[in-house]
């Protein structure tokens, strides 16, 4: 009785997630519709974004600069987070003493819990001027919303990593080191590819978070509508233009907004299902 | 007359805080290509003895040996336990190779898998590699099963194939000694044969210690047994004499099952 209640609770539960997803597209989708009728694919290569000046219904809106602002400042976070993660997660099962492991993981799980607008203002009082005078820029740009992005998603990814580290058994380690491998050699031959899997599935997580995480960011890319010719350079981002704007916006820039909207949805929900199908391989292993 | 390759001395072992040492006193010979069995109820301390062997223990801090465990090795005799670089120590692994319970292939294929140990030995040279890697399974005895599936994963064959490709990739470094850590026990009947005719093949050219539960498979196999009891060690003779006119009461009770 008991078991058939929760049975269709669950199948109601998912369904209704499954609606809210659909939902949820075709929402953006119809609002998008004006904004793709005038632009179509061609909206994704241009750079102009201008209203009309005698009429703000409509205008000429392109999506290249904050599709490249957002895909720029997510790969300088992962290309600063991925190899630290992985070395906490190394450090954390593998090296570290065991009284270390405890404080560490707490800090990590910690860290990961402070709010991204937290991360923002940090990133803009205390590192935007750090990196003005070692990469020069205006401080913020670019490279600042990268690295405050980066440290914002190493504590998840390599939480993630730990755990599926975690998962690799002593015994297969032991007879490793039983044929005469070092500790190196344990952590690439061995740990390494057994848990492959929560490995690119964390780095895929951490790609969605970091693709649309918006506060923090707002406070650190400048916020402006150009083309970074310099890894120091602001420009802007799909989540950061959608808030900025949203609240002025309408008619046709309105219409592009969701459309921006839409192509984010698209890429962030292509890439947690890749992340998925690699965790849902790992489990059936 | 006695032919050592290993021998334990006054040997104690405790593990990392715990007060009482899990073994006390053993003095155990490991006869030159002979296979040694130890038996003993659960908890006795016989994995903790064959991982002492191959100072396995040591991947754990804290853990404390004492007395001594000689190796009669290609360097003459040699007190493992005063063994302190890393690299002496994956010089007695290398010697003093190891089968655990489960099978343990690496995430990789067949043919990694066996060539893995002589690679880290440095051995570079491909068709040196492809001869050992052949001959290891053909001494294995699953050469005819693997010879066409070399490139693909180790973790697709069976628990018994699995089982023989750990023995042929320990075999492929040419160890001294092979310790085994009850290595038929995940097995099913037919799989654990093929195992015991390997091990007692194996013995032309690695003295061999085996840890089991199985009475039969003690007493089929080796020819040496030592009956171990609360981490002392009871009694160690032929394996004939154990079975058939043991010295102690305690072992005789264990054998005939008459126990607790
Ligand atoms: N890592 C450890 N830390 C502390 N004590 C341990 C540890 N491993 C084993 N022991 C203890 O050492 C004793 C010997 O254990 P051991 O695993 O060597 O027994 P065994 O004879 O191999 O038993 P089994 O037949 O069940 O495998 C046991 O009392 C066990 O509780
Ligand atoms: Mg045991």
């Amino acid at each position: 009785m008991g078991g058939k209640l929760f049975k269709n609770f669950s199948f109601f539960s998912a369904t209704i997630s499954f609606f809210i997803l659909i939902g949820i597209f075709s929402i953006l989708f119809t609002y998008a519709q004006d904004s793709i009728r005038e632009f179509g694919f061609d909206f994704l290569g241009s750079e102009v974004w201008e209203a009309d000046e005698d009429d703000e219904e409509i205008g000429i809106f392109g999506g290249f600069i904050p599709i490249i602002g957002t895909l720029l400042s997510t790969l300088i976070a992962m290309a600063i987070a991925t190899p630290l993660a992985m070395g906490i997660a190394i450090f954390l099962t593998e090296i570290a003493h065991k009284t270390l492991v405890k404080p560490v993981s707490i800090a990590i799980e910690l860290l990961a819990a402070i709010p991204s607008i937290i991360y923002g203002m940090w990133g803009l009082f205390y590192l935007a001027p750090i990196i003005q005078s070692t990469f020069g820029g205006q401080g913020v740009g670019l490279l600042t919303a990268g690295v405050v992005l980066a440290i914002m998603i190493i504590p998840f990814m390599a939480a993630i990593t730990r755990d599926s580290m975690n998962t690799v058994p002593d015994v297969l380690k032991e007879s490793a080191y039983a044929m005469g491998a070092t500790k190196f050699e344990v952590i690439k031959d061995v740990i390494m590819p057994y848990s492959k899997g929560g490995i690119i599935g964390s780095i895929i997580l951490a790609l969605g978070r970091a693709l649309g995480e918006t506060m923090a960011v707002a406070f650190l890319i400048g916020s402006v509508m150009s083309i970074p010719s310099n890894i120091t350079d602001p420009t802007t981002s799909i989540p950061v233009l959608l808030a900025n704007n949203f609240s002025e916006a309408m008619g046709l820039e309105m219409s592009s907004m969701y459309y921006l909207a839409l192509v984010l949805f698209v890429v962030s929900l292509a890439i947690i299902s890749v992340a998925k199908f690699y965790f849902l391989r790992q489990k059936v292993k | 007359m006695s032919n050592l390759i290993m021998e334990t001395k006054d040997f104690n072992f405790t593990y990392a805080g715990v007060d009482d040492p899990s073994l006390k006193n053993i003095n155990l010979p490991i006869e030159k290509n002979k296979i040694t069995a130890m038996i003993g109820p659960s908890g006795c301390g016989k994995s903790t003895l064959l991982r002492a062997m191959n100072r396995i223990h040591d991947l754990y801090p804290g853990n404390k040996y004492e007395g001594e465990i000689n190796l009669y090795g290609a360097k003459g005799k040699e007190n493992i336990l005063d063994l302190k670089k890393e690299n002496d120590l994956i010089s007695l692994r290398q010697q003093v190779g190891m089968i655990f319970q489960k099978p343990t292939p690496f995430p990789m294929s067949i043919y990694d898998n066996v060539a893995y140990g002589m690679k880290l030995a440095g051995v570079k040279n491909k068709s040196e590699l492809d001869g050992r890697v052949e001959k290891a399974l053909k001494d294995a005895a699953i050469w005819n099963e693997t010879k066409d599936r070399m490139n693909t994963s180790a973790l697709g064959m069976s628990g018994g194939q699995q089982q023989r490709l750990c023995i042929a990739r320990a075999v492929a470094l040419k160890p001294e000694v092979m310790l085994f850590d009850e290595p038929t026990s995940a097995l099913d009947p037919i799989s654990t044969g093929a195992i015991e005719e390997l091990i007692a093949e194996l013995k032309k050219d690695v003295s061999v210690v085996i840890v089991t539960h199985n009475m039969q498979q003690a007493s089929r196999l080796s020819d040496y047994t030592a009956f171990m009891y609360l981490g002392d060690m009871v009694e160690y003779d032929k394996t004939d004499t154990i079975f058939m006119n043991p010295n102690e009461k305690l072992t005789e009770d264990y054998i005939t099952g008459r126990f607790g």
